[in-house]
């Protein structure tokens, strides 16, 4: 009976989960074309630093340490969910016990290490969040459900943890009561006596520690199926992220190929000006972007990929002095309306527009127009994420689709239109330096 | 002293080509802060006896603040003409004093068309003094002085580039302080992105306000840096708090210059 309910679990909270990420998949398809196939070998060896090595966390040391604690015992505890799920099916108890032996009282010994460790640092966030005035997390953009999804992650990592120790904890009991043996597990040999000694009905032992177990495997499955939902999703997506990288220097912007050939065109001096266009292979596309369709895929799997550490947002110069600019509200307006986006397609067919755009319902002129492209945000991301790439885009479309652009800049340009520099010099004189004293 | 600056188009005429151009931006060409900066680079190369030239009236905006501003009809129509031009004269390396020239003109010209070995002043400066050309004993200009580094986004974060103005001051006899925010983490001037050209939108500080507090929480007498733009916003951030008598700003050529005493 249990095997089924178990079956039944593993099946349906696989299923709904794939359907999730099927979902954000094809929104993030929704994107326009980018060419991120090249250099595999480089792109490798980003994703091992600095998703799997979590390099750029390191430029703030003591969150690193705390969040490397909590990732280090998320990747070793699924080895324990193995057996979880060979007992689970089996309807057998401690599967591998026997076969490993001596190195399966290390394996599950150093998980439970890396679980209190991991349970230390969830408790050290909480009260960063909650109790400490840390100014990137006690914006407004975090105000409302981001605020409740950081602390509903953070609870569901302490219900986790809890599970594991119950469930160990029980056992131990188990075999003291029943045997005076002990299993030897670093923490529960411990833990166990600690809390469940007293109780010297087996029987009740066996409810706790069936209680910790089922607790642990729903927790896993409700958590996995949280990840789409939540801003948690990076610990997922971090790593096609960071392998898709861009790996140019971060001062280059990228070319508009669609520009040059008109430019190439106008400065040709063969060029018939009345000749009918060539039938072109490219669909005719808007400059720049107004929506989440516009930015390419990259740009949105970015979005989904953000955990809202706010480390951008906490360097960015416009930021610090009081703008509006916040890199880290780019990333999380773009991903809510790729969501919303996303979901209107799959109700009301492709062509469905609901009249709402990301520039001008979710990010504001005034924000895109504070960014000095300094590129601060994109060195700060730990999973590099660009918010630099999206605002240069929205700026484009402002610009050359709907030529709103503050006035002096609009001088900038017809100076450097007509004078060949940004300011009104007369390009006759640019060499009068060298002559003056 | 007067300065012998050869354009490009004098030294096609006697069928002679430059080691290097000298790409010297508008605000070298234009700022009369900056072409202090510009005449300063002249004087080094001179002196080392570079073979460089200049374009003079043939050099045209980089068309770097027409991109960050989001047109890019006239950064490219800036790029090809410029491009025309370079490669019409069949340059192959070039240096500017402008880490937003170097940025274009390094990453973005050669898609369309124009390939360039592009370097930094800086870089250059430090290739005179290992290959020998540049000597720097006996400057005792900047003896005892603290001197701060200023990172540019565009030469910094933007390229990489944060050891060769460092050890260019370490060559002078001074002490290189070094700001909280430096290298990968400084802290923006504020003029990048076209910003130079705009009023900053509304906020509760200037960000080269901002930036001129960490520089003075150094107690630097001088606050060094690689770009006309960032040396307009920490010149314009030192006066806002009436320290123009304490705290000098200056680019590393100007130091290396007066170093050399030229």
């Amino acid at each position: 009976m249990s095997s089924i309910i178990f079956v039944l679990l593993v099946v349906f909270g696989t299923a709904f989960f794939a359907w999730n990420v099927w979902k954000i998949r094809c929104n993030i398809s929704l994107g326009r074309k980018l060419d991120r196939s090249d250099r595999a070998g480089d792109r490798w060896k980003t994703m091992l630093l600095v998703a799997f090595g979590q390099k750029k966390m390191f430029a703030r040391p003591i969150p690193a340490l705390l969040h490397l604690a909590i990732y280090v015992a998320f990747v070793i505890t699924q080895i324990e969910l193995i057996e979880i799920i060979a007992d689970g099916i089996s309807g057998g108890h401690r599967t591998f016990r026997e076969a490993l032996g001596g190195f399966y009282t290390f394996m599950i010994s150093f998980i439970e290490v890396l679980s209190v460790l991991a349970l230390i640092a969830t408790f050290a966030f909480l009260a960063r969040r909650n109790m400490l005035t840390i100014p990137r997390f006690k914006m407004d953009e975090l105000k409302g459900w981001p605020k409740n999804d950081a602390n509903l992650i953070l609870l569901m990592e302490i219900v986790l943890v809890t599970c594991i120790f119950t469930m160990n904890g029980a056992d131990e009991a188990i075999l003291n009561l029943t045997s005076n043996e002990s299993y030897s597990f670093a923490v529960s040999q411990y833990v166990g006596p600690l809390f469940f000694g007293s109780i010297t009905s087996e029987s009740t032992l066996h409810v706790l520690e069936q209680i910790g177990w089922w607790g642990h495997i729903i927790m896993v499955f409700a958590f996995l199926n949280y990840l789409p939902y939540s801003k948690h999703f990076h610990i997922l997506l971090a790593f096609p992220n960071t392998y898709y990288s861009n790996l140019e220097n971060k001062g280059k912007f990228t070319n508009m190929e669609s520009v040059t050939n008109e430019v190439k065109l106008m400065l040709d001096p063969t060029a018939d000006p009345f000749a009918v266009p060539a039938e072109s292979t490219i669909e005719p596309q808007r400059f720049g972007a107004k929506d989440v369709t516009d930015l390419t895929w990259k740009n949105l799997l970015d979005a989904y990929t953000c955990t809202e550490c706010g480390r951008c947002t906490s360097s960015c110069p416009a930021n610090l002095t009081g703008k509006k600019l916040s890199p880290r509200k780019i990333m999380m307006d773009t991903r809510d309306r790729l969501t919303e986006v996303g979901d209107n397609q799959r109700k009301h067919g492709k062509e469905y527009t609901d009249g709402k755009s990301l520039l001008g319902d979710y990010i504001t002129e005034e924000e895109i127009w504070a960014c000095t492209s300094c590129n601060a945000c994109v060195q700060e991301c730990p999973v590099n994420i660009d918010p630099l790439a999206i605002i240069v885009d929205l700026r484009r479309y402002l610009v050359m689709e709907e030529s709103k652009i503050p006035t002096e800049l609009t001088g900038m340009l017809t100076n450097i239109e007509n004078n060949g520099a940004p300011w009104q010099f007369s390009p006759s004189d640019r060499l009068n330096w060298a002559t003056e004293d | 002293m007067n300065l012998v600056v050869p354009t490009m188009a004098e030294m096609m005429a006697k069928g002679e080509s430059p080691d290097v151009l000298f790409w010297v931006g508008c605000s070298g060409s234009f700022d009369d802060r900056a072409k202090k900066i510009t005449k300063a680079v002249v004087k080094i190369l001179s002196h080392c006896n570079v073979k460089f030239a200049v374009l003079g009236t043939e050099e045209s905006c980089s068309g770097d603040p027409a991109k960050r501003a989001g047109n890019e009809f006239t950064f490219q129509m800036q790029a090809m003409m410029n491009i025309q031009v370079l490669n019409g004269y069949e340059i192959k390396r070039i240096v500017t004093a402008c880490p937003h020239c170097f940025n274009t003109l390094k990453n973005e010209y050669p898609e369309l068309g124009g390939n360039y070995e592009v370097i930094h002043h800086t870089q250059l400066i430090q290739d005179l003094i290992n290959t020998g050309k540049l000597a720097l004993e006996g400057g005792e200009a900047f003896k005892g002085k603290k001197i701060t580094f200023h990172d540019p986004c565009y030469l910094g974060r933007a390229n990489d580039v944060y050891e060769a103005p460092r050890a260019l001051i370490e060559k002078l006899d001074a002490e290189l302080v070094e700001m909280k925010r430096c290298k990968t983490n400084g802290l923006c001037c504020g003029a990048g992105g076209a910003q130079m050209f705009k009023e900053a939108e509304k906020g509760n500080k200037e960000i080269n306000v901002e930036r001129t507090e960490d520089a003075l929480e150094t107690s630097a007498d001088i606050i060094a840096t690689g770009c006309p733009f960032c040396n307009t916003m920490m010149t314009d951030g030192v006066k806002n708090f009436n320290k123009e008598s304490e705290i000098e700003v200056l680019d590393v050529a100007e130091l290396i210059a007066n170093a050399v005493d030229l």
